[in-house]
């Protein structure tokens, strides 16, 4: 019987860094379907709540709390980075790489990487170094070696910043898949169009803290705040 | 000029002579920092990588030390060494002195700080690459540790290969702490020492070209070695 990871709780979450406040207090509870999509304005505190929840940095005060041993919970999440991070290793080791960390043997793990491969389009190129390839392929790379473990929740932040549209869509319908398939995603985003494709439900961030919290269709359509009407209209807001 | 000549005709007529001597302390030098430059590799890389990787008290220190030890002069590093395996030293009931082990010993004193400076110089930048994506699988030091030793191993190599050049041309420690006994612990480098103490600058010189021969054939057979796997790898 495997535990749900799900409510993720947090009570007055905050994250502090030399005096300033990078996210909270945060009060906020996840359920355990479906894609939370994060977005605000540039240094909202987007990737500050992420890495907060995911636990990758320490807390200043309050708490985030999965519903099982917080231990157990790490070894089922997973995180794409804005910038993707590939390993100085052929693109076929960086996918089962992770495979390897919780001792998969060898065969196991090439073989379903070379099905990720192809899943990703670098079926053609997996002795090939991962450092040659062009940023979307690495932004592959990299959900592919997130998803390859089949995490229970998978947190991006901003993966497809800085991509071009072709690379945005495979990257999408990756995401659609894995989250038909079970997998919780927790996103950052700055584009709105992405962000309407993929939400159930939506966080606003506004100066560090959650502004606005929503299913998406009343979020879009209905914004309560005017901060957030004042966003989704492009305006700029601080 | 005329000695540069000379010295040159020198390594030519050892090396078509086959000269056994020679062949014997180019084999010495050889073995030596061989040894050496394992038992140092296998001490300064993981400590290259440990102090990339973990954060610790002393750490800053540790390096600033390493970095200092790295212009250690070899004549100082072969007293100490000579005093501690000295007949009324701490280790002299080993009965190490003057023996090729005392000059290994010697060399990995003064070649590990080179390696473990100039290898944790490229393995920092490799964690700082690495740094949010394994803390993000949470990987174990160990792991981590690994990771980098095998992703930066062409970094490592060229430290390695520093090391080994600094070792292969060392002779003030080992001419302390081996002696340059004939056929026990006489080396290229020593060797060179002699010939040039007794006015013989020919065969000096000409065993300096020999060395200098080795010292790229070395670094030439392992960068070799080092682009074929690359080639098969990737
Ligand atoms: N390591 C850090 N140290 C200090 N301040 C930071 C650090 N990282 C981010 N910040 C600040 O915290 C705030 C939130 O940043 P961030 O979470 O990166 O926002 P977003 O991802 O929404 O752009 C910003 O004001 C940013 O300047
Ligand atoms: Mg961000």
């Amino acid at each position: 019987m495997v535990v749900s990871l799900f409510p993720l709780t947090t009570q007055g979450a905050m994250v502090r860094r030399r005096g300033n406040v990078l996210i909270g207090p945060v009060d906020l509870t996840l359920s355990g379907q479906g894609v939370t999509v994060v977005i605000g304005p540039n240094g909202a505190g987007k990737s500050s709540l992420l890495q907060m929840l995911y636990g990758l940095s320490r807390l200043s005060g309050g708490s985030v709390n999965w519903a099982c041993d917080a231990r157990e919970a790490q070894r089922r999440l997973a995180f794409v980075f804005q910038t993707p991070v590939v390993l100085r290793r052929s693109v076929l080791e960086n996918v089962i790489y992770p495979l390897r960390i919780v001792g998969r043997p060898r065969e196991e793990a090439l073989a379903l990487g070379r099905e990720w491969c192809t899943r990703i389009g670098l079926g053609e190129a997996t002795d090939r170094s991962a450092t040659v390839l062009s940023r979307g392929e690495k932004q592959k790379l990299a959900l592919a070696r997130a998803l390859i473990t089949r995490p229970d929740a998978l947190f991006l932040d901003e993966p497809c910043a800085s991509l071009d549209g072709s690379a945005t869509r495979e990257i999408e319908a990756l995401l659609q898949t894995a989250s038909d398939e079970g997998t919780r995603l927790i996103l950052a985003t700055h584009d709105m169009g992405q962000a309407r494709r993929l939400a159930n439900d939506v966080i606003f961030l506004l100066r560090s803290k959650v502004h606005e919290t929503g299913t998406a269709p009343a979020f879009f359509d209905g914004p309560r705040t005017a901060q957030a009407r004042a966003f989704l209209a492009g305006d700029i807001v601080e | 000029m005329l000695e540069l000549w000379d010295g040159l005709l020198a390594a030519g007529r050892l090396l078509i002579s086959f000269d056994p001597d020679l062949l014997e302390i180019a084999l010495r030098s050889l073995q030596v920092t061989g040894v050496a430059l394992i038992v140092a590799s296998l001490i300064a890389l993981p400590l290259a990588a440990l102090l990339a990787v973990r954060r610790f008290r002393l750490r800053r220190a540790t390096i600033a030390v390493l970095n200092a030890l790295m212009g250690l002069p070899p004549v100082v590093v072969g007293l100490v060494v000579y005093v501690i395996l000295s007949r009324s030293g701490p280790l002299g009931v080993l009965g190490l002195l003057f023996t090729p082990t005392a000059m290994i010993i010697a060399q990995v004193i003064i070649i590990v700080p080179l390696i473990a400076s100039v290898g944790h110089q490229s393995l920092r930048d490799l964690w700082a690459e690495y740094h949010d994506l394994l803390l993000s699988m949470n990987t174990t030091q160990r792991q981590r540790i690994m990771t980098l030793l095998w992703d930066g191993r062409r970094a490592l190599l060229t430290a390695a290969l520093a090391g080994f050049g600094r070792g292969i041309g060392e002779v003030g420690a080992i001419m302390i702490v081996g002696g340059n006994i004939d056929h026990v612990t006489r080396v290229m480098t020593t060797a060179i020492a002699l010939e040039t103490g007794k006015g013989d600058f020919a065969l000096a010189l000409g065993l300096g070209f020999v060395l200098i021969a080795l010292a790229i054939m070395v670094n030439l057979a392992i960068h070799w070695l080092s682009q074929t796997e690359r080639g098969r790898r990737w």
